[in-house]
């Protein structure tokens, strides 16, 4: 069953045209990206086009609920110490996952969040990808529609970016593939019908109508490397935001565009 | 924390068709699927939606489990006259929702 299933994958992968066993690491040029958004059918941009279409939009207003509810021991919302969040959030998912002094390693926004419920709350953190979590990220990230990603420059991200790339650029798993074998490599190409996109992370967190639900950027990579037959990693786990942290740069300079959808 | 997200024109002029749009929160879970440990997950899903024009019935919709969560409709109708849409979603286990929406026609 197993080795039929192989055989069905590196068929589709043979018809796709994707050369298993090329092993090129070519970035894209930056005039070559292009947002997942531009891959998509008409149909599914104009549900992201129409605010009061695009189901990510539920997750925001939730998400505005609860900046304004106070939490915890004690007892503060985020409001009460970052007001209001159009002007203080303006930006602020375009450098993220960023460096955090006490923790030493970068955070991505899911966490900030936590840490933020965690330290100046003092409430329990909110599971990953619970619709509190994703809906208070995708409030925040919201405020930075349209904002360039810039990607925190501090120094002590460096090898954490550079893990996170090597990641991207290994193979791995079952099939053998690295991230780069598709999203660098064959990111013109579709796969059993869906296009290949190109790796670039600009509005999560995304309604995506095969989850017919909003869901995080490492519940997208945790997607993928399922399918690489890869080992996977639990949420939140270093490696993940590793790997956030250098597809972010990929992204350097293109829009956010969050609560996104795709197919 | 259910929500609605509503789409309808603030104006028009009087014999316009207009479009309207809603979207509501809702999982629609269909009732076909099991968990790992084999046990059904039961049904939960709206089973009807109905729009009113100042108290008149002009929408209504049965949904089934093979529609898909947060189920979004749209339709049109004439602006008539000046006043209100009321829209209710109703479903299983007790859900109900109702949104609003006024329109001023010219």
């Amino acid at each position: 069953m197993r080795s039929a299933g192989t055989i069905a994958v590196a068929a589709l992968l043979v018809a796709a045209g994707i050369a298993v066993s090329r092993l090129a690491a070519t970035e894209i040029p930056p005039a070559e990206r292009r947002s997942g958004y531009t891959f998509m059918a008409p149909d599914t941009k104009a549900i992201q086009d129409d605010d009061t279409a695009n189901p990510g939009m539920l997750w925001t207003l939730d998400g505005e609920a609860l900046w304004k509810r106070k939490a915890g021991a004690a007892d503060k919302a985020c409001a009460d110490c970052h007001h209001d969040a159009r002007a203080s959030m303006k930006g602020v998912a375009a450098r993220y996952p960023a460096y955090d002094r006490v923790l030493g390693r970068p955070v991505n926004l899911e966490q900030r969040i936590n840490l933020c419920r965690a330290r100046h709350q003092e409430a329990t953190p909110f599971a990953f990808e619970s619709r509190d979590l994703l809906a208070l990220t995708a409030f925040v990230a919201e405020q930075s529609r349209g904002a360039a990603i810039a990607p925190d420059t501090a120094p002590e991200l460096q090898p954490f970016a550079a893990k996170g790339r090597d990641f991207f650029m290994r193979r791995q798993g079952q099939l053998n593939l690295g991230c780069t074998s598709c999203h660098d490599d064959n990111w013109d190409k579709h796969l059993a019908g869906s296009a290949v996109t190109q790796a670039l992370p600009t509005g999560y967190p995304i309604y995506r109508l095969e989850w017919q639900s909003l869901g995080s950027l490492q519940r997208r990579l945790r997607n993928c490397i399922t399918g690489m037959r890869a080992q996977n990693y639990d949420y939140g786990a270093p490696e993940l935001v590793e790997l956030e942290l250098y597809l972010m740069s990929r992204a350097r300079g293109m829009q956010i565009e969050t609560p996104a959808v795709r197919p | 924390m259910a929500s609605a997200l509503i789409n309808v024109p603030g104006k028009a002029r009087r014999g316009d068709v207009i479009e309207i749009k809603t979207l509501m929160s809702h999982i629609m879970e269909t009732g076909y699927r099991h968990t790992a440990a084999g046990q059904v997950v039961p049904r939960d899903i709206i089973t009807s939606f109905t729009c009113r024009y100042n108290g008149v019935e002009i929408f209504r919709a049965d949904l089934f489990p093979a529609i898909a969560a947060n189920p979004f409709l749209t339709f049109f109708t004439v602006a008539r006259e000046s006043g209100k849409f009321d829209f209710e979603w109703i479903g299983d286990n007790g859900f109900s929702e109702t949104a609003s929406a006024m329109i001023s026609v010219e």
